[in-house]
């Protein structure tokens, strides 16, 4: 059983830190209505202030760990250009895709979409997280910082939607492939 | 008595709200830069030169740097003037959530192609 490296930091990327963040922001949209709901400021210690603050810089830290791979590690090998004559396009997934008319559309609408719209991501939750630890339980008297730190965790978690979705079927259309194999299992001999 | 000894010192360390609504006003900015110079450097040939910073990655590396970039500025900057007292946040609310939305719009290929 093996994985080339190209595959694998696809993997790490979106298998690792991408479906990771999705995992985590519904998990924070359930943690912040329990939080802002009428009684959980009475309710919540400072424990789970710290908490939400935690919370949301991990999901920052996965959002920029998820945007820089892929952008300065695997779209190079997405949209490496092809020799002139070269006939197998299986190493260079961009090409790939645009010579066939019936996965054009998924480099046109969904890469195009996706290189741009995750970049939203890391930018909202960023913020978020600012706000969670910079007023802590001061959220309690702040209703409109409360509305926006929500709607940027649940703005971010549609952008990282969409560029997870795109990603996945961008993967199964043209997987980016290549590199070393890294042997993973021994096989026994037959 | 501990009660309003304790409820003196709430109000006491009350914060502003300055330094929220400048990060607020500034992921929105941030975000909106990014569709706009998706848009810019898929419209002109010089402006997608100009933003290549690392050729690996072409256009795309410029774009998301200098809007980050563009997004940091416009925080520190807001942080300072706004940071010791309290802005109107529901203003400030409603502009960033548009350009985040906005951004999540123009992002989208066929309308980024309508420009």
């Amino acid at each position: 059983m093996e994985i080339t490296t190209h595959s694998l930091w696809t993997l790490v990327h979106g298998m690792g830190f991408g479906a990771l963040y999705l995992l985590a922001g519904t998990g924070a949209i359930a943690l912040l209505y329990q939080r802002f709901a009428a009684d959980g400021y009475t309710q919540a210690s400072r424990g789970s202030d710290r908490f939400l603050g935690i919370y949301l810089t991990a999901m920052a830290a996965l959002a920029w760990l998820t945007v820089l791979s892929g952008t300065y590690i695997i779209y190079p090998w997405y949209r490496a250009t092809p020799p002139p004559a070269t006939t197998n396009l299986l190493a260079y997934p961009r090409a790939l895709l645009l010579s066939h008319p019936a996965t054009k559309q998924w480099h046109l609408v969904g890469m195009e979409w996706k290189e741009h719209v995750a970049w939203l991501v890391p930018i909202a939750i960023t913020m978020a997280a600012f706000l969670a630890i910079k007023y802590a339980r001061d959220l309690r008297t702040h209703s409109q910082l409360r509305t926006a730190l929500s709607g940027f965790v649940i703005l971010s978690l549609l952008a990282a939607g969409i560029a997870g979705f795109f990603g996945a079927m961008l993967d199964k259309n043209a997987p980016v492939d290549g590199g070393q194999n890294i042997r993973l299992v021994h096989g026994e001999k037959e | 008595m501990s009660t309003q000894f304790a409820v003196r010192q709430e109000i006491a360390t009350v914060v502003t709200n300055g330094s929220g609504a400048a990060a607020i006003l500034s992921a929105g900015i941030g975000s909106f830069a990014v569709a706009v110079f998706g848009i810019a450097a898929d419209k002109s040939a010089l402006v997608k030169n100009l933003f290549v910073f690392y050729k690996p990655t072409g256009a795309l590396s410029g774009e998301t740097t200098v809007a980050i970039l563009l997004w940091l500025a416009v925080w520190a900057f807001s942080d300072w003037r706004w940071r010791k007292r309290d802005v109107s946040l529901q203003r400030i609310n409603f502009i960033a959530l548009v350009f985040l939305g906005l951004s999540l719009f123009l992002t989208f290929p066929p309308i980024g192609d309508f420009f």
